[in-house]
């Protein structure tokens, strides 16, 4: 308990904020159980997971940026006998995970709305214990904790894609836990090994000592190897664009925007400040990895047709930038990679919800079915045309900031690494651009198809409205992180030399 | 302060006097509540302390554990009788009697530390699971074939048991277990000592399917009734798991060669039990390799040799006790005419039952040790325990082994609930089935989230 005050700030609020942020929603999703009528039930989802997210901004507001601490902290003792604690404390890698989390959660809810039309006590009951785990991942301080949420994430998301999901459901949703829980079970058992080295199972705790090299080794790789399955790193990539096609919208868009920031930020967490030698040892390949992963991601996504596998392959390129910025041990590369994170959460989500749309709409994700929209849903292809851009980092989106940021780190590291990296950027403007071209002018002939209605407008407006604020005036966003990434910047470099 | 045992035997006295009478419908009836009498007076007596027969029998914290537990076990099996439809109504009050023959033998046995009142309560209760195997109707041959390989498989395994024993009355020269732990560690490092613990081992390794003396279990767990075989696949693994590691805890730590030979017997009876597990098609076919792998995780916890690893193997087995009823509840459900129920027949199960479809899922994920379940819980503490005694090697085959198992416990829940059928008759579920149903729903969820209590009664018994 002493030593935790060296790297956590206790709550000050009169209520534990963050067990509430967490565990909200498993109780919304509890309540759900003993109603009846599609409707009610709808609507308790949406309401919980609606409060939440003003909960969150208390966070947020709270939130000191002065500090490289953990703050928000709870501690209570969960396994004495093995010294495994419920810890929880937040820092700025993780808090605007848990905004993007919380915000998407109703998002989500919304979207499925009418596109789901079975079972929707048990979809909504999924959604709401997906959020909590999401959650309580970025929250954890604890090793078991974290590894609880984390494969606790799996089963809700397994069913989203194997009761909701399309045609291939079965492999894919199959193919998805799999591969996730291959990888987890290794990250266990470099968990313990930390474990049995320091005797806690104290995430703080445990970062920044004097292991062996051959340790960090080991507990890199086995580390990595649980992160690079979820990030997708490049070869471990092929559950993606399965899964995302497959599942159903408010899946793909949990998938792609929070599901894959829990790779990189695995990276962050623990790879560099737990064995930091190992991480250093392994950037080369890592950042090779990487690279190949954007235009690998990129060629495929230019022969792509079906609309959802290319937004899946994109998330591969994307997701690539992040992992540069990570090994590229600036912090400019990790202010970046956090940044692409959320970035890619915002618009990959948002891509998602736009495919989602238009589905229910031609119940086709196929780029010709969909074609030709622009003068039938004029409202619609804006939203689109914003997301897209926003997709391949135009100058004035999100997008733009973070792949700026990691190309400033990668080159002052690599100028080949930067230069191929700078290929698959302009890869990314070719397929999206395609896209876009496709989706607006790509038809002649009319069809019947609505435009959005206003609950469609309502949950793509928040996000087209921080694509544009996060490109015009990023400072906000870069000076809560600052400080933790500048802290475990010359932690690490003390750890280096 | 024998009164669990006491109560069991005249629950088997009460029923082995109805099998006499005419009056055979009330057998079921009976059984209900007398089960929860053994239950609570099991749970009442897990403080009691004592010796018995000059020392052969005693009874501490331990054996009063694994008697609740092994109580708990055995009522939850009684309650699950309810729709039984495979056994001769003519036959029931018999079934039941030697149910309660077979717990008490296990009962006896946890409380044995003597070699020869070991092998007694060891047949007590493995000669009334021979009588039972062959009653299940509208079968053939099958349940005959079960029940002799059972007897076979059971008396070689006894057999090479007693020659073990005789190994180790010779270097110690008393039955006793007290007398024998002061000798024995001091010849473990000879082949002699090894061996002798090693072939006295084998009678607990059947009764726990562990590789080599797994080979009963897929058959027998085939052929026997459903009712049966849930009892066969979890009550006597909880007796057989105390003895083993009570004769484990005489080697103590000049165990090496021992541990040696177990981190082998784990290693492959694991492997073999995943790698098969994940082309079977019939469910208790299934149920028996994960049991078989399941048997390679729990002696994990054994040849760590250490206090956490045995507490570990208590929650372990305790916890494995109640996922492997939750999947073999919904199979007993699902069964039609008490027929096997192969994979296929899960097809649709959540729109039919959805309550059953969720129970069977918290089960398998449960055994594939994913959390929040208890099966994570157990299997984590099992892992550290192993790791911590330095057996890095085994905790990773364990850790390969649990992603491979993933697929086909996976398959069972992706049988009930991603595969669309168009015709769903509903399942109809009584009152005391849904409850049945919550309660390992709870008991699975609760051992995996609240571990504390639970682990640190195990940990003062061991």
């Amino acid at each position: 308990m002493m030593a935790l005050h060296k790297y956590l700030i206790m709550n000050t609020l009169c209520y534990p904020i963050l067990s509430i942020v967490i565990f909200l929603p498993l109780a919304g999703a509890i309540l759900l159980l003993f109603m009846r009528g599609e409707r009610s039930i709808k609507m308790t989802a949406l309401i919980t997971s609606a409060i939440n997210f003003p909960l969150s901004l208390i966070i947020y507001s709270g939130f000191d940026i002065g500090t490289e601490k953990f703050q928000f902290g709870e501690f209570a003792p969960w396994i004495p006998a093995y010294n495994i604690n419920y810890v929880l404390g937040i820092d700025g890698i993780t808090i605007f995970l848990i905004l993007l989390t919380t915000l998407l959660a109703p998002l989500c809810i919304l979207c499925s709305w009418t596109a789901i039309e079975r079972r929707v006590k048990e979809f909504m009951f999924c959604i709401l214990i997906m959020e909590t785990a999401m959650i309580g991942v970025f929250c954890a301080l604890d090793f078991i904790l974290f590894y609880v949420f984390w494969e606790a994430m799996l089963i809700p998301m397994y069913l989203l894609i194997a009761i909701w999901g399309g045609p291939n459901k079965d492999y894919a949703s199959i193919k998805f836990f799999i591969y996730t829980l291959f990888g987890s079970v290794f990250l266990l058992v470099a968990i313990i090994a930390v474990y049995l080295t320091t005797g806690t199972f104290s995430i703080p705790d445990a970062m920044f000592r004097d292991y062996g090299f051959s340790f960090q080794l080991w507990v890199f790789l086995a580390f990595a190897i649980a992160f690079a399955i979820k990030v997708p790193m490049f070869p471990f990539h092929t559950w993606l664009p399965a899964a995302h096609t497959e599942a159903p919208t408010a899946g793909s868009v949990f998938l792609a925007s929070v599901l894959l920031k829990m790779g990189t930020y695995g990276f962050l967490r623990f790879c560099l400040p737990i064995t930091p030698k190992a991480s250093v040892f392994f950037g080369p390949y890592m950042i090779a990895l990487s690279v190949i992963g954007i235009i690998y991601g990129g060629f495929v996504c230019l022969s792509q047709t079906d609309m959802k596998k290319l937004i899946a392959y994109s998330s591969v390129a994307h997701m690539g930038f992040a992992t540069l910025g990570i090994f590229s041990f600036t912090v400019f590369g990790w202010e970046g990679a956090l940044l692409q994170m959320l970035n890619h959460g915002v618009t990959t989500g948002a891509l998602f919800l736009c495919v989602g749309i238009v589905y229910e709409r031609t119940h086709s994700r196929e780029i010709y079915d969909n074609a030709g929209l622009g003068k039938i849903m004029p409202a619609y292809v804006g939203f689109f045309g914003l997301f897209s851009i926003s997709s391949f980092a135009f100058p004035g989106t999100n997008n733009f900031v973070g792949e700026l940021y990691v190309l400033i780190g990668i080159f002052s590291q690599s100028k080949l690494a930067g230069f191929f990296s700078i290929v698959g950027a302009l890869l990314a403007a070719a397929y999206m651009l395609r896209l876009l071209k496709q989706i607006v002018w790509g038809r002649e002939d009319k069809r019947e198809i609505a435009d959005m209605k206003a609950r469609e407008v309502i949950y793509l407006l928040p996000l087209a409205l921080f694509v544009v604020w996060m490109g015009l005036f990023p400072r906000p966003f870069v000076q809560v992180i600052e400080k933790t990434l500048m802290n475990l910047h010359s932690q690490m470099n003390i750890f280096l030399r | 302060m024998i009164l669990p045992e006491l109560s069991t035997l005249i629950f088997s006295i009460v029923f082995l006097f109805l099998s006499l009478g005419k009056k055979k419908d009330s057998a079921a009836l009976l059984a209900k509540p007398l089960s929860i009498i053994i239950l609570g007076i099991s749970l009442a007596g897990i403080l009691a302390n004592g010796e018995l027969f000059s020392g052969a029998y005693r009874i501490d914290l331990f054996s009063q554990i694994f008697k609740a537990v092994i109580a708990y076990g055995f009522c939850l099996v009684i309650f699950m009788l309810d729709r039984q439809n495979e056994i001769e109504e003519a036959y029931f009050p018999e079934y039941i009697m030697f149910l309660g023959f077979s717990a008490l033998g296990l009962m006896m046995l946890v409380s044995s530390v003597e070699l020869i009142s070991i092998v007694i309560a060891l047949e007590v209760s493995s000669y009334s699971l021979y009588v039972i195997i062959p009653l299940r109707k509208g079968q053939t041959t099958v349940q005959i074939e079960a029940s002799v390989k059972y007897l076979f498989f059971g008396a070689i395994s006894t057999g090479i048991m007693l020659f073990g024993m005789s190994y180790i009355y010779g270097i110690a020269k008393s039955t006793f277990l007290s007398d024998i732990l002061k000798v024995l560690p001091g010849v473990m490092n000879q082949p002699i000592g090894v061996f002798a613990l090693i072939l006295t081992l084998t009678g607990f390794f059947f009764k726990l399917s562990l590789f080599p003396m797994h080979f009963w279990a897929p058959d027998i767990y085939e052929g026997a009734s459903n009712t049966t075989t849930t009892f066969i696949a979890t009550v006597p693994k909880i007796g057989a798991a105390a003895l083993l590691i009570r004769m484990t805890m005489l080697a103590s730590a000049s165990g090496a060669q021992l541990v040696n030979i177990l981190i082998v017997l784990a290693a492959v009876s694991m492997t073999l039990g995943n790698l098969v597990g994940l082309v079977q098609k019939d469910i208790k076919r299934l149920l028996a390799y994960s049991g078989i792998a399941h048997a390679g995780y729990l002696l994990m916890g054994v040849l760590a040799l250490s206090k956490d690893g045995y507490a570990a193997a208590i929650y372990y087995i305790t916890i494995y006790l109640f996922m492997n009823l939750a999947c073999f509840y919904v199979l007993v459900l699902l069964s039609k005419d008490g027929k096997n129920v192969v994979l296929d027949d899960l097809v649709g199960l959540s729109r039919r039952a959805p309550l059953l479809a969720f129970t069977l899922a918290v089960g398998a994920f449960s055994l594939a040790g994913i959390p929040p379940t208890g099966g994570f819980t157990g299997k984590l503490f099992l892992f550290m325990s192993a790791f911590r005694e330095g057996h890095l090697a085994i905790v990773i085959i364990g850790a390969v082994n649990t992603a491979i198992s993933i697929f086909y416990y996976l398959n069972l829940v992706r049988m009930s609930y991603s595969k669309e059928v168009e015709s769903a008759d509903p399942i109809q579920l009584t009152f005391n089935e849904k409850a049945l149903c919550y309660i390992f729903i709870f008991l699975v969820l609760y051992m995996g989230i609240v571990p504390f209590g639970l682990l640190d009664i195990f940990r003062l018994a061991v």
